[in-house]
């Protein structure tokens, strides 16, 4: 069979173009030499070493890499939600120190707050920074809007669906005005087709709306799909193997999923994830229960 | 065949709940009857009904059987006319009718003692203890169970106190309360308060600790923090199970209403429970015994009907307010 796919780093004069613009934007978040040892008493545990990369205003970048690789902690330093043991996170040249409206940040469990509903949940981060109730609630009814829960305001979190209750997650980390928005495997909890809408969803939000997306996921069509850029980390410890730059142009649709240029991106991620190999230290012995002769196959 | 209920972890259904619930009521008074109404279950005693020609024995009295009838073959043989009685349980166990009744009449019965409380009167005495008790233990012990359970300074430096103090058993300050607060209420409320608050305490910040973590953070990426952490998003995402936490700390309130209440003199529903067993009115006893368990529970389903009107979300979570 020919699986002859283009080279993932060619791109169309058009994606080209687009790829120069967007590197002429203000760098956004600036990370350099960024480390992290969890001590113990054994031995100590390097989690990441010397991570450095830059997004771009208003970019979408996403971290993938196999578990264990650090992803998870590199997005909570950027946060501010931990600390890092080396190296720096810059906001618009501005070292970063602890969590701040500045860095909204959508988590994989919802984190809505169960007392309140979606217009509660969603005014809530207007009230913080000082916003009166009726401008707060008329702010926060936009928002609501822009994710499509117009109908759900009065709902608790428990009465809605996943993709819904991630709806109002995303709503209400874009109601702080934050500058970036770090995403933490967001629908990695979602079954498949609610995870593909919410994709198409996101990207839809990310166009209309002034923001810069860190994303973190494990699920290689995911990255493909949202990204313009992919920052590919590896294991023990977490160190980037590679930048790679999405051939794809924006918008994006589902038909782009089956394109060659998509295909590539695909097959590369697979080998940066799954190194050659690794197929074959999974095969196992096993004891044979069906009978001889009713071969499968 | 499903025998509906023996399913591990299967819910019954409204009618098996209802059916179930009367049922746990009516066994144990049935059981109380059948001893109480059926002569050959139990009936240790003779009733005196008449005494003949007896001068030892007395009408309305309870005797043992051995003792009336060698009564009874003395008068034979002396040709006085005998005595009569019948089987009967001791005092101590009056039948359910009569503490059904005496549930009733115990209300409007005026006190056998000029100046002694009614009945009424000794149960809201009872109930104000209890209230105040609670209500200053609550003042101070929730906010500080909130505090330990959320910041690591209030935590290391209450928490190790409170642990040792709450061995310390209740009843044991009596006299130390009295000497302090003198005999009248003071030294009652007192003693509720030291049962309660100190479990209160390591319970609600027990409860304040298990409040989720990613909720925390959630909030502070959108700005909060400090106190309005503790006020945003600490306080009402644990509030419902301390809300929780408070019923059950209620209860185990009332347990230390008895002991508070013989402590300096003698007051409230005690008072009335050992008047009445001094003049042998056990009906009286058991009805005003039961009182405290209607009384009990009768709050307890009052909070728990307010907690699904405050916590609404609660209920849509499946879980009990």
């Amino acid at each position: 069979m020919d699986w002859s796919l283009p080279d993932y780093k060619s791109q169309t004069s058009e994606v080209r173009a687009r790829f120069e613009a967007l590197k002429a934007r203000p760098v956004m978040l600036d990370v350099q030499g960024l480390g992290k040892v969890f001590p113990s008493r054994k031995k100590s545990e390097t989690v990441l070493k010397d991570i450095g990369f830059q997004v771009h205003r208003r970019e979408f970048l996403s971290i993938i890499g196999p578990s264990g690789c650090g992803k998870s902690t590199l997005i909570r330093i950027v946060a501010g939600l931990e600390q890092a043991s080396s190296g720096t996170v810059k906001l618009e040249n501005t070292p970063v120190e602890g969590p701040g409206p500045d860095r909204g940040m959508v988590f994989q469990n919802y984190s809505l707050f169960p007392w309140q509903t979606v217009l509660g949940n969603v005014r809530f981060p207007l009230i913080l920074q000082g916003h009166g109730a009726s401008i707060a609630e008329a702010e926060a009814r936009t928002w609501i809007d822009i994710v499509g829960l117009a109908d759900y305001e009065e709902y608790y979190p428990s009465q809605l669906s996943g993709g819904m209750r991630q709806r109002v997650a995303i709503a209400r980390a874009l109601a702080a005005k934050p500058k970036v928005l770090l995403m933490d495997e967001p629908f990695g909890a979602l079954d498949a087709q609610t995870r593909s809408k919410m994709q198409a969803y996101l990207l839809e939000i990310w166009r209309k709306v002034d923001v810069t997306v860190l994303f973190i996921t494990h699920d290689l069509d995911e990255a493909v799909f949202l990204s313009d850029r992919i920052l590919v980390l590896k294991a023990h410890p977490g160190e980037v193997q590679e930048l790679i730059e999405v051939p794809l142009p924006q918008p994006r649709n589902s038909a782009h999923t089956l394109t060659p240029e998509f295909l590539a991106v695909r097959r590369r991620l697979d080998e940066l994830i799954h190194p050659q190999g690794d197929d074959d230290a999974e095969k196992f012995e096993m004891l044979r229960l069906a009978p001889a002769g009713d071969e499968v196959l | 065949m499903k025998i509906p209920g023996f399913q591990p972890r299967k819910p019954l259904t409204g009618r098996q709940k209802w059916i179930l619930t009367l049922l746990s009521f009516v066994l144990p008074v049935g059981l109380w009857s059948v001893v109480s109404y059926v002569p050959f279950v139990w009936h240790p005693v003779i009733l005196v009904r008449s005494v003949g020609g007896s001068s030892a024995l007395e009408q309305g009295e309870r005797v043992d059987p051995a003792f009336f009838q060698a009564e009874n073959q003395k008068l034979a043989a002396e040709g006085k006319p005998l005595a009569a009685g019948l089987r009967a349980n001791p005092i101590f166990l009056p039948s359910p009718g009569r503490v059904f009744e005496a549930f009733f009449k115990a209300f409007t019965t005026p006190p056998r003692r000029v100046g002694d409380p009614w009945l009424a009167e000794s149960l809201w005495h009872s109930i104000q203890i209890i209230f105040w008790g609670f209500f200053l233990s609550s003042l101070i012990g929730v906010p500080l169970g909130i505090l330990a359970g959320t910041y690591g300074f209030f935590k290391g430096l209450f928490e190790p106190f409170i642990e040792f103090f709450r061995y310390l058993p209740a009843p044991a300050f009596g006299a130390l309360t009295v000497a302090i607060w003198g005999i009248n209420d003071g030294p009652k409320i007192a003693i509720i308060f030291i049962g309660t608050f100190f479990q209160q305490v390591l319970v609600i910040s027990n409860t304040t600790a298990k409040c989720d973590t990613t909720l925390l953070e959630a909030a502070q990426t959108m700005g909060a923090r400090g106190v309005r952490l503790l006020s945003s998003v600490v306080i009402p995402s644990v509030l419902p199970d301390v809300y929780r936490d408070q019923r059950i700390l209620l209860g185990w309130a009332w347990t230390y209403l008895i002991v508070s209440e013989v402590v300096g003199t003698s007051s409230g529903i005690t008072f009335f429970i050992d008047q009445q067993a001094k003049y042998r009115e056990y009906a009286n006893v058991f009805a005003a015994i039961s009182m405290i368990g209607l009384i009990g529970i009768a709050t307890d389903m009052v909070l728990g009907w307010l907690g699904r009107f405050f916590f609404p979300w609660r209920r849509l979570e499946g879980k009990e307010a």
